[in-house]
């Protein structure tokens, strides 16, 4: 800049937090492999600024939005989200001058409502007994009715799966090279699974790509009928080799283990996907298993799960996890 | 038999019962015999075409039969068969 002195240019220091989005380690579970001839190694998402791997989707939603003209500073951005999509949308928006509107059920842990609101995101809360079916639902009509608004809407967005076959896959690509048996992550939006599974497919069309699914408890599973069901539009399940059910229970169990276990401090999705990845470990004769933690613990910690029983948690069923 | 866990969306269907044992050895057998014994169930679970509905989530002993054999997916005595209907998840951990 004109009359500052010319000062020494860091060599890796990112322009502002957007920037060091993606690029996280990789730590090989030693204790909860079940095997010494399978490896299995954990993607640490949290390592992104907001703590979740959605800064990854989010800032390639945002982007290409960007890019395409969609949307300019000033334009309102409305998703809905069960928390990190919104909370790293809260980041960026903020960033870059984007006031942000997230329909999120309202039987989420406090800490993402807390969060939203710091980065001032406005929240239009949807019938928890819906589940994240009733935030969808809500936040599409909404977008529907007011011209206001943009939706990145995470589950349509190709820009979400391309996120991780242009950024995570090619990242566990560096560390592992071929040699990759299976990939587990968490079916969500089904973009984690997608994209990572189209490029490690490229990669070798031998690893088995794992979506570890919540069974959502009956009080979150409030259809009026099957037609009320949602199939996001992004996923594409002939890419997928299994799709294994996990518990509420399980998962917190599972998130347990890995702090207890491991050290790593992880959500409870995370917990649920260690658990698939030891049993498909459990049935390899030998490989590597990767499996994606999708978020940090600290927005689950007003849940006392780390220091009570899963039998004496409250409201495990009646929580939306992830 | 095997038992098949019946969410509370289909409910209604089948007076009230949150789990039913039904016989067969695959997961189509055991949808029919299930439809059999509670007519009103058929059409939520099947499409015209006979094929399993789209928003309706079928698993043995916890794995879905759409990436296994669909309704060819065979299912042993004393296997849970759990029907699911298709939910939005979330954020990969709320998110």
């Amino acid at each position: 800049m004109e009359g500052r002195p010319a000062l020494t240019q860091p060599r890796k220091c990112c322009p502002d937090m957007i920037g060091i989005i993606g690029s996280t380690p990789m730590v090989e579970l030693k204790h909860l492999s079940p095997k010494e001839s399978v490896r299995v190694f954990a993607k640490l998402e949290f390592y992104n600024p907001t703590g979740s791997v959605k800064d990854r989707i989010a800032k390639a939603m945002i982007e290409q939005a960007e890019a395409d003209g969609a949307i300019e500073p000033g334009q309102t951005i409305l998703e809905p989200t069960s928390g990190n999509t919104g909370i790293s949308l809260g980041m960026i928006c903020r960033l870059k001058g984007y006031p942000l509107e997230v329909v999120m059920p309202e039987n989420v842990t406090e800490e993402r409502t807390k969060l939203l609101h710091m980065y001032g995101a406005e929240i239009t809360y949807s019938e928890g007994s819906k589940g994240s079916n009733g935030a969808v639902e809500l936040a599409l009509e909404m977008a529907g009715k007011d011209p206001k608004y943009y939706m990145p809407y995470q589950y349509g967005n190709q820009a979400n799966p391309d996120a991780h076959y242009n950024g995570t896959a090619p990242e566990i690509i560096d560390e592992l090279g071929t040699d990759i048996a299976a990939f587990v992550a968490g079916l969500g939006t089904g973009g984690t699974l997608m994209g990572n599974g189209r490029r490690l497919k490229e990669n070798n069309p031998g690893t088995q790509i794992v979506a570890a699914e919540p069974l959502q408890g009956e009080d979150v599973q409030g259809l009026r009928s099957l037609e009320d069901g949602f199939i996001p539009p992004i996923i594409d399940i002939s890419l997928l080799d299994r799709k294994i059910l996990v518990s509420n229970r399980d998962g917190i169990v599972w998130t347990q283990k890995l702090f207890f276990e491991e050290g790593i401090f992880a959500g409870v999705s995370s917990g649920a996907i260690a658990s698939v990845a030891a049993r498909i470990a459990g049935e390899l004769d030998e490989g590597n298993v990767v499996f994606l933690v999708a978020d940090d613990g600290w927005k689950y910690l007003s849940t006392d799960l780390w220091i009570k029983s899963v039998d004496e948690l409250e409201n495990v069923d009646s929580t939306v996890w992830w | 038999m095997a038992k098949v866990k019946i969410p509370p969306v289909l409910r209604p269907s089948v007076s009230g019962m949150s789990e039913v044992e039904v016989e067969g050895s695959s997961v189509g057998d055991v949808l029919h015999a299930l439809a059999e014994q509670h007519p009103e169930t058929k059409e939520q679970l099947f499409s015209a075409e006979g094929d399993l509905n789209k928003y309706v989530n079928v698993y043995v002993n916890d794995e879905d039969v759409r990436v296994q054999d669909g309704l060819e997916t065979g299912v042993a005595a004393g296997d849970t068969v759990v029907i699911l209907p298709a939910m939005a998840g979330g954020s990969s951990s709320p998110a």
